[in-house]
């Protein structure tokens, strides 16, 4: 993305804004007892958006079938959860917010033609959606050309910035050197093998995860292999792995591959207690398929995870596993996506309006205090200011806190020198 | 990349690197077993093989489960109790679609390829409803895991082990059913010609129902099997259809030595790639190998010798 985009983003209208900004936590807490108190529509809705005196409606467009919907489940879960929340709470600017839910299919076309049916004929104020970057390129131009708002939870590989897309998951650099530095400061690693399932996000992951090693740390990456999207098969590349030693092995192997990878490295004799592991594609969901006796002792790098002890997390899980059930766990892209409609509803209140455009100039510096992974705050380039934090795995398929930064941690899609 | 090595090390590696490939091939064998006779007895383009796979694989979840839940002290052993009800499980639904789907499309093959690809997708989706879209763990026997210590520095996974075992064992069980057995001969005479073998006293609905639900039934022991070493979801059985096919085809349609043979090639050429450059280069230079190979000699490495 260009310059361009940057400057628009940054309307003489967010000073005044951000200075609204103080009230809003406070305007949240007020309880609703019915919806239509709000400002007239007239002023809210002057795009021809699907807003009515007493409703506003926004779209959900995730796979519910097809090879994603394991992973896209959660997300749909934590939208719906959160969607409930805000209307128990009196809903966006007075109104009950309905939503409509279309599915991707884990095919592409399919998302952008689904995600034109939502703006174009359901006139949704805003989409929370996507998953896989493949399906966030195949929406990125429909919501450019018909001024959508998409808000997308998935920790991703950065390189992108729009005016009508909230990022609400890390992008690489967020996620990925924190986890480094603190591995290498801890384990005093020096050398490092990566292993990666082949497309975008591992790649450009690993290209930015290799400059920070090779540059900043001092180490060197003694190996880096790619292997095809539902591979099956690791035996091969856990011997080179045996073969050099490294101090850390660092993978983002994502989707079935990565129960394949856990479990032979296990059965190869490989003890995550002794060996170190830093992972930044297994959360609470993928260590349901994985098993936690193959995994545990590994470090993940994440925003999230599950087990967090703060006020925000020690309600949002009950509230999820009372929703959707006692055993389901909630993962970092889970508690991702349940960020996107309270942002969103606390970016109209700041605009007071559903107007697409009024909605990305108002969301740089709107913040929620409620998130489950702590606070939260929207950047000027549309992704989020969050912390980064490393975790063990468990025996039971949970994360133990080991190590998080002290600040939050700024975001930067276009990190210079990674690329 | 074998200067900083010493000799010990490099011999225990490619140790373990041709463990690996042993492995990978039986591994390929028994995922392709059930297809070769399928496909390679039957005519059948059975599009719906890896879901069959999968079944077998959800039995042993739940068999793993009821096991945790009534019998705890019985847990270590439940494996095999579920590689038997995956077979039964896989081989009955085998000879329900047969039933139902099949068996009125024997005389249009190419069309048997539409109708099981919708099959898997059917399947699928009702795993999706069933057991959720979540991939499930399937928690194996404390003695399934971990490796053996041969030496210091050689060590062989005991689920590899386990693996192999059970392709001879299938194998040999297969291949004594087909070419020894009354029933195997009856097999053969059917797919040679249909309405000779009827006329000369063969119930040749009923052999095609056996056949085709022993070869969903072995599908159902290979994807119970392959809980020890991949993932359990409803789309897994994707993961599995484009490498079984591979073997199949490329082996001889009609031939289990065939198969066996394509499976050994593949998965050697295979694992010594990998060891040598990246995963994704050695899965694309020995496709390009296959590709090649096929193209001078179309009917596989094995073909029966046949009359035109």
């Amino acid at each position: 993305m260009s310059d361009e985009t940057k400057q628009g983003l940054q309307s003489p209208f967010r000073r005044k804004l951000l200075m609204g900004m103080a009230a809003l936590p406070a305007l949240t807490m007020l309880p609703r007892p019915s919806f239509g108190a709000g400002p007239a529509t007239s002023a809210v809705n002057t795009t021809g958006l699907a807003v009515t005196d007493t409703e506003v409606t926004v779209g959900i467009l995730h796979s519910a079938t097809g090879t994603m919907a394991i992973s896209e489940t959660g997300s749909i879960e934590a939208e719906k959860l959160a969607i409930e929340q805000i209307n128990a709470m009196g809903g966006v600017l007075g109104r009950k917010i309905k939503f409509i839910q279309e599915d991707g299919a884990s095919d592409w076309p399919t998302f952008a033609e689904k995600a034109k049916k939502l703006l174009v004929n359901d006139k949704v104020a805003s989409i929370m959606g996507c998953w896989t970057s493949a399906s966030r390129k195949a929406v990125l131009p429909v919501v450019e050309q018909y001024n959508g708002m998409l808000y997308y939870p998935t920790f991703y590989e950065g390189l992108e910035q729009s005016k009508n897309v909230i990022y609400t998951g890390q992008e690489a650099t967020q996620q990925i050197l924190a986890g480094l530095n603190w591995i290498a400061k801890e384990k005093g690693a020096k050398t490092f093998f990566f292993i990666g399932s082949d497309y975008i996000w591992p790649r450009t992951s690993n290209k930015i995860a290799r400059k920070h090693v090779e540059n900043v740390l001092k180490g060197k990456v003694v190996g880096e292999e790619y292997y095809a999207l539902g591979s099956t098969q690791f035996n091969s590349v856990i011997n080179k792995i045996k073969l050099t030693k490294p101090d850390v092995i660092f993978t983002d192997v994502v989707g079935g591959s990565n129960v394949a990878f856990y479990k032979q490295l296990k059965a190869a004799g490989v003890d995550l207690s002794k060996q170190a592991l830093l992972t930044i594609s297994v959360t609470e969901d993928e260590i349901d398929g994985i098993g936690g006796e193959n995994i545990a002792g590994a470090y993940a790098c994440m925003k999230y995870f599950q087990s967090l002890d703060n006020p925000n997390n020690k309600a949002f899980v009950p509230a999820f596993q009372k929703m959707w059930g006692e055993k389901t766990v909630i993962g970092d892209v889970t508690q991702a996506a349940y960020l996107g409609p309270w942002l969103w509803k606390l970016t109209c209140e700041k605009a007071q309006s559903f107007d697409v455009d009024k909605i990305a100039a108002a969301s740089p510096g709107v913040e929620f205090k409620g998130a489950p992974e702590g606070y939260v705050r929207i950047h000027e380039n549309h992704h989020l200011w969050s912390k980064t934090r490393v975790g063990r795995a468990k025996l039971d398929g949970q994360f133990e806190l080991i190590f998080e930064t002290a600040d939050l941690v700024e975001p930067d899609p276009f990190p210079k020198g990674y690329q | 990349m074998f200067g900083d090595y010493s000799i010990g090390d490099l011999g225990s590696i490619f140790v373990m690197q041709g463990f690996a490939g042993l492995i990978l091939f039986s591994v390929y064998v028994l995922m392709a077993l059930g297809l070769a006779i399928i496909f390679g007895q039957m005519g059948v383009i059975n599009m719906a093989h890896g879901e069959f796979m999968i079944l077998g694989a959800y039995v042993t979840w739940l068999t793993s489960n009821a096991f945790q839940h009534y019998l705890p002290s019985l847990f270590p052993g439940y494996f095999f109790l579920a590689m038997a009800l995956a077979f039964l499980a896989a081989g009955a639904l085998g000879m329900l679609v047969e039933w139902v789907l099949i068996r009125h499309l024997y005389k249009r093959p190419l069309d048997t390829l539409l109708a099981t690809w919708g099959l898997s997708l059917m399947l699928q989706q009702a795993y999706r409803s069933i057991f959720g879209a979540r991939e499930v763990g399937v928690e194996l026997p404390q003695w399934m895991l971990g490796s053996l210590k041969v030496t210091d520095s050689i060590e062989v996974p005991i689920n590899g082990i386990f693996v192999i075992s059970l392709t001879i064992l299938i194998t040999i069980v297969v291949a004594y059913v087909l070419y020894m057995s009354r029933w195997g001969r009856q097999v053969r005479a059917v797919v040679q010609n249909r309405v000779m073998a009827g006329a000369v006293g063969i119930n040749t609905e009923k052999v095609d129902r056996y056949t085709f639900g022993l070869g969903c039934g072995i599908a159902g022991v290979a994807g119970s099997a392959f809980t020890m070493i991949g993932s359990t979801g409803p789309t897994s059985g994707q993961l599995y259809i484009v490498d079984t096919f591979l073997v199949v085809v490329f082996g001889g349609a009609a031939s289990l030595l065939g198969t066996i043979a394509s499976a050994f090639s593949i998965s050697q050429t295979q694992s010594t790639l990998e060891f040598f450059m990246s995963g994704s280069m050695a899965k694309v230079l020995t496709l390009l190998a296959v590709v090649g190979i096929l193209m001078l000699r179309p009917q596989g490495l094995f073909a029966l010798k046949v009359r035109k």
